[in-house]
């Protein structure tokens, strides 16, 4: 037997415990199409570093932790709920994978917006799941979304009705671990767990709606999210969607956005990072139909000896489609961070507009980055920009701000600020940016101090590290 | 209020300054003359507090403190102001913003209550009508896309704001037409005050027009050669710098 199968052994093992138990009352579909995914991932295995889109990703620590199936609420989730709270947001709590009522909050919700937890909706089908569910990203090219559809179970669908503009943000909260051993019953209390979140949008013709999805878990805990989301943008429709990723510093989190969007259709996907160990963000998004446009921000803070990686590609398949793109990242310590951002303009895509920015700074010599912009371009009138900039902080702006009183901390701050605002002001939902931006800059202060670096001081800046092919 | 002695400074491994010596007393205003590469910018730019500026020799005494000790931002709230020759540009960082927050950090340490975004709007519009500075330029990033003239506006802007002790002007008259160098220097005359001092830098007379100086200094080599009052300006234009190099250089 090969090392990459031994490595997802217990997950082929837990997948028939699964359906004979708790996955065991879904619908034939649903059922047929876990099966699949896990065909999939059984042939597959995880993904490893001799794999082109893995190759600065090691997800060793991921294969050989032994992770049992999260099942719904801890004791700690209520109180981790409300420590993300947005006032006036539909709230909707997702548990270890499973849609949690208790905690959601509803109240708000307004005409336009149908709310089901997955496994209800999947059930009914007057909400039309099937046609979508599993349907936006491509099994073969996302082993951990192959994975988190083997264990399809539950999550949440939004759907928006044709022509709705829904004001109102829907907030998912994604909680996800176990309660700390002294809190634990005596039943799973050490065993790390693996939780399989899935959400699923729908917009209709002409519809709009804002949506953010909060990630947290237990606190210093070792736990493995794999989520998963799928938008599809209808017709004219626009969707702003959010995701605030604020894990526990032990976290693995591995995320999949997937976005399909029709004509004319607007999507925004806008990541704000700052967790994990290891995080894998790999957002995909299909310009499907005439102008259609898009934007894809995102901002990450890496210190310590965490890794962040951000995948994003982008399918230009139709003409008279717009994209902007823009990433940064922050890196102390000894962390890592990973960006491979891919462009694919179709031959029919003409008139295609398509911007790729990707920013880093670097705050110590040890941090380091693997920038990739990757452009696959078979139109030929066409519009494509990319750019990549690695760097340290500007000691001739921060000399400017110091010599006009500011201490060096606070002109470090007023930078780093500046750098990360032009992406975290997309947030449209005031009460979440203030906790994302408070979030953000708090941990930014805690990534310098434990870094207890002397002062390099003037000309000692290191030389500009950077890959790109 | 500043005394400089035998100021020795180096830039990466260069000795640039050979040896200042300048006793600048309150509400005098100075001006230091010299060719390219004579050390004027570097002089500015040490008291300043530079990073890149190394001093290896001398003493600077501000204010009865030993100004080489503090740092650039200790510096600047303890009054001294350097406007720079080539301000810098910083994208995303608020003029306005950044002008609250360098003034509050100053009041601060005054013991002054910090301004509210109320008082500081007031404050600042009554600079800027003196200075004719356009008010769109609060709420752009820090000097990003000004122009050249602009920029110097700005410098001279916030040294209104900032209300300094001692002022350090470098080369603020390079690549500003008549006009705007009218502006930035009625700005200057109208702090002009028993005790506010000025430093002005300049490779030309021609600023000197308009800021009227109380003395003239000559650097050349890293050294002050000449001292002088008002006409030592006027007789540099009419002989040019190589009238001021030492007697055992020329030869």
């Amino acid at each position: 037997m090969s090392p990459v199968a031994e490595r997802h052994d217990p997950y082929v093992a837990e997948y028939g415990r699964f359906t004979s138990s708790r996955g065991a009352a879904a619908p034939a579909w649903v059922k047929a199409r876990r099966e699949q995914a896990q065909n999939q991932f059984a042939a597959s295995g995880f993904p490893n570093t001799r794999q082109e889109d893995w190759r600065f990703t090691n997800i060793t620590p991921i294969a050989e932790t032994e992770f049992a199936l999260a099942s719904g609420a801890f004791a700690l989730a209520p109180a981790l709920v409300a420590g993300v709270n947005v006032p006036g947001a539909v709230r909707l709590v997702i548990v270890n994978g499973e849609f949690a009522a208790g905690l959601s909050d509803l109240s708000a919700l307004p005409k336009g917006l149908r709310i089901a937890s997955l496994r209800d909706g999947a059930r009914d089908a007057t909400d039309g799941l099937e046609s979508h569910l599993a349907k936006v990203f491509k099994l073969a090219a996302h082993p951990f979304a192959a994975l988190n559809t083997a264990f399809l179970d539950d999550g949440v669908a939004i759907m928006v009705t044709a022509g709705a503009a829904v004001e109102t943000p829907v907030h998912i909260v994604i909680v996800t671990g176990a309660d700390l051993p002294s809190q634990a019953s005596a039943k799973g209390g050490g065993q790390p767990v693996v939780a399989h979140p899935r959400v699923l949008i729908v917009a209709g013709e002409n519809s709009q709606v804002r949506v953010a999805q909060t990630f947290i878990g237990t606190p210093d805990s070792v736990y493995f999210n794999n989520a998963v989301a799928e938008v599809v943008v209808g017709q004219g429709a626009l969707v702003q969607l959010y995701t605030d990723q604020r894990e526990s510093d032990q976290a693995f989190h591995v995320a999949n956005i997937q976005a399909h969007v029709e004509a004319r259709g607007v999507f925004e996907s806008h990541a704000f990072s700052t967790g994990s160990r290891i995080m894998r963000h790999d957002i995909g998004i299909g310009l499907k139909g005439e102008g259609a446009d898009c934007t894809m921000n995102g901002v990450y803070l890496a210190d310590g000896e965490r890794l962040m990686d951000t995948h994003t590609s982008l399918d230009h398949a139709m003409p008279h489609c717009t994209s902007h793109e823009i990433y940064k990242g922050i890196l102390a310590g000894k962390s890592k961070a990973v960006f491979n951002g891919r462009i694919i303009v179709q031959l029919d895509a003409q008139k295609t507009d398509a911007k790729q920015t990707n920013r880093a700074l670097l705050l110590s010599d040890d941090a380091t980055i693997n920038s990739n912009p990757q452009l696959e371009i078979f139109a030929d009138d066409v519009k494509c920009t990319h750019g990549a900039a690695v760097g340290q902080l500007d000691e001739e702006a921060l000399f400017y701000l110091q010599a006009r009183g500011l201490t060096r901390a606070d002109a470090r701050d007023m930078l780093l600020h500046a750098f990360a605002g032009e992406v975290l002001e997309g947030l449209k939902i005031p009460a979440l940016r203030e906790q994302v931006e408070a979030n953000f800059f708090t941990r930014l202060r805690q990534g310098y101090g434990g870094q207890a670096q002397p002062d390099q001081g003037y000309g000692a800046q290191a030389p500009q590290s950077m890959e790109s092919r | 209020m500043l005394e400089v002695k035998n100021l020795q400074v180096r830039v990466e491994d260069k000795e640039i300054l050979r040896g200042i010596n300048l006793t600048v007393k309150p509400g005098e205003v100075h001006a230091i003359m010299g060719p390219n590469g004579s050390g004027k910018s570097t002089f500015a730019r040490a008291l300043a507090g530079h990073p890149g500026y190394q001093v290896t020799g001398g003493a600077v005494s501000y204010q009865g403190q030993d100004l080489l000790d503090m740092d650039p931002d200790e510096r600047a709230r303890a009054g001294v102001f350097m406007a720079f020759q080539y301000p810098v540009e910083i994208p995303g960082v608020n003029n306005a913003y950044f002008l609250k927050a360098a003034l509050n950090a100053k009041r601060k340490q005054q013991g002054l209550d910090e301004l509210d975004a109320m008082d500081f709007m007031i404050l600042v519009k009554q600079k800027l009508k003196v200075l004719h500075v356009d008010e769109s330029m609060l709420m752009r990033s820090v000097n990003e896309g000004f122009s050249g003239g602009e920029k110097k506006r700005n410098e001279i802007f916030h040294m209104a704001v900032l209300e300094p002790t001692l002022a350090v002007l470098d080369e603020t008259d390079s690549g500003l037409d008549i006009d705007a160098l009218r502006v930035v220097s009625d700005g200057v005359n109208a702090m002009r005050s028993p005790e506010r001092s000025f430093i002005v830098v300049t490779h030309y007379q021609r600023l000197l027009e308009y800021i009227v100086p109380d003395y003239v200094h000559v650097l050349a080599d890293g050294r002050i050669v000449r001292s002088g009052g008002r006409e030592l300006a006027l007789e540099l234009e009419e002989k040019g710098y190589a009238w001021t190099e030492p007697a055992g250089a020329r030869k």
